[in-house]
């Protein structure tokens, strides 16, 4: 993956296939602590102990069209080269919590990227999922709540194009801010 | 000023008055576009965003998009599948932004397959 919105994005996808009603994500990003890292917590179906053990082997999967799966491997893959490392905390029945951590001023280490595209596409995805998305810099931090949302729209789906375009407009001026622009 | 939660409820005041014109499930075109590791890596996000921004700008009221999973042709990976009511599957291959806006405009409003960027152009 170029980026680390992209694995955001992707480990999200089994979050959403798990049946998970809330996602959170986490992005949090600091220059003192010398550290870039990622999270997806999920109140979805959780894994066994036993496919826990061996879920960040490529040749573990949950997708029916054939018998390989690269997230985990490849996110576990990209932290640990950069001295960081990946973990995942799953419980049956409860959901399961992924963590990356990447060293942020390793040359291996990705850029962040389109955060705003991977936030978008997931809520576009699934419009009737919780999501929460906090982002920290050195500079503060901020957080969407797509329920807080829900409530000011009424009955206005949030996948409308409308809508995505607010909320890609509404991360993009945090960001900013974050950035100290 | 900075942007407020607030202000979607404007947006919701307009919307709710389009939302009746909406057309029911069963007339509307079906786009899904592959969002599994390999979709992902192959560029599937800026795909879906273009798509989601095309169908935006122009009011297509009758058009839905979804993400689905691996489609099972990952070397061709971005792709996006079409739903007629009536007609065959459509499958786009190797799909890009600008593809996906030209799809948009020429198959979801003209109704005119672009055949140069099918599964059936690729294979």
């Amino acid at each position: 993956m170029k980026e680390i919105s992209l694995n955001l994005l992707d480990i999200a996808q089994n979050s959403v296939s798990a049946g998970a009603t809330l996602i959170e994500l986490t992005v949090r990003e600091s220059q003192a602590e010398d550290i870039v890292l990622m999270s997806v917590a999920d109140n979805g179906k959780g894994m066994s102990p036993e496919f826990l053990a061996r879920v960040t082997d490529p040749f573990t999967t949950t997708r029916t069209t054939r018998p390989v799966g690269m997230g985990l491997p490849l996110l576990k893959m990209e932290a640990e080269m950069t001295g960081g490392g990946l973990e995942i905390k799953s419980e049956l029945g409860r959901g399961t919590t992924v963590t990356a951590t990447f060293r942020r001023s390793h040359i291996d280490t990705p850029p962040l990227g389109d955060l705003k595209g991977t936030v978008v596409t997931l809520v576009q995805g699934s419009p009737d999922i919780d999501f929460v998305y906090r982002r920290e810099t050195d500079l503060g931090q901020f957080v969407l709540s797509t329920r807080e949302m829900r409530e000011q729209l009424g009955g206005v789906p949030l996948d409308e194009p409308e809508v995505l375009a607010w909320i890609g407009e509404y991360i993009e001026e945090n960001e900013q801010s974050l950035q100290g622009e | 000023m900075a942007k407020s939660i607030a202000e979607l409820k404007a947006i919701r005041d307009r919307m709710q008055a389009q939302m009746n014109l909406r057309k029911d499930d069963g007339d509307s075109i079906r786009v899904v576009v592959g969002m599994a590791t390999c979709g992902i890596a192959a560029g599937a996000r800026p795909v879906l965003a273009a798509i989601v921004d095309e169908v935006g700008k122009r009011e297509l009221a009758d058009v839905k998009i979804s993400q689905t999973g691996c489609i099972g042709v990952c070397r061709l990976e971005p792709i996006v599948e079409v739903f007629e009511p009536g007609k065959e599957k459509v499958t786009y291959v190797n799909m890009t932004e600008d593809k996906a806006r030209r799809m948009v405009s020429e198959h979801l409003v003209n109704h005119r397959v672009v055949s140069e960027y099918t599964i059936g152009a690729a294979e």
